[in-house]
């Protein structure tokens, strides 16, 4: 399962990838907070995503992570359009049949994701003002 | 030539839409597009080092040479998660 969305997620809804011989699940929710990262009050995002190479990018890194840490299933969900304070904007489970492989495949996925994914994000103020914010990265 | 450029986030700010067409001579390769752009856009110049691009979905280089019909995405650093 590896969507973008335009309606809010339902972190239940990725368990449907979950299979019976899997013994742990991992799920990483990121919410839109209250604050950026400079400290300035931010009152909602908007997301804006190249839908088919995002959603491609989201299979090449469940693939990834598979070479990575085995037999795990995947799960990416990312909302674009506005959000408000306290929604989630993304979604990344992972399953496997022990715990450590369930947790490396989704801090994988989702740091992945956020160095690679076709996604982009604009923080709205509580000023008034707003500006595109790119991830943190070593290399484009 | 015409190709079909996408832009996206401050790119798509930057140049009043989401989607347009672009006329090039043929022959053309990604850098004479962007050189194109630029033209018209002297922001981009900044721009250049920061910017991927994609030709029909795929990352591209500014040496690829274009076809009719190519879509080519401007697409600015990543802000996902």
């Amino acid at each position: 399962m590896f969507r973008i969305v335009r309606e809010p997620i339902d972190p239940r809804a990725l368990e449907r990838v979950v299979r019976p011989g899997d013994g742990g699940v991992a799920t990483f929710l990121g919410i839109v907070r209250s604050r950026a990262d400079d400290g300035r009050p931010v009152t909602g995002l908007s997301y804006e995503a190249f839908e088919p190479m995002a959603s491609r990018e989201f299979e090449t890194i469940a693939c990834e992570a598979r070479d990575r840490f085995g037999d795990v299933a995947i799960a990416v969900v990312h909302r674009i359009g506005d959000l408000a304070v306290g929604e989630i904007s993304v979604a990344v489970l992972a399953a496997a049949v022990h715990r450590a492989a369930a947790l490396d495949a989704c801090r994988y996925a989702i740091d992945e994701l956020k160095r690679r994914a076709t996604i982009w994000k604009k923080e709205h103020y509580a000023d008034g003002a707003s500006e595109w914010r790119p991830n943190l990265q070593v290399s484009p | 030539m015409r190709i079909r450029l996408l832009a996206f986030a401050g790119l798509r700010e930057l140049l009043g839409a989401s989607e347009r067409e672009l006329a090039l001579p043929q022959g053309a390769r990604v850098r004479d597009a962007w050189a194109a752009l630029a033209q018209r856009y002297p922001a981009l110049d900044d721009l250049r080092a920061s910017t991927r691009l994609a030709r029909n979905g795929r990352i591209t280089t500014f040496d690829d040479s274009l076809a009719n019909g190519d879509e080519l995405a401007l697409l600015p650093p990543v802000g996902g998660g």
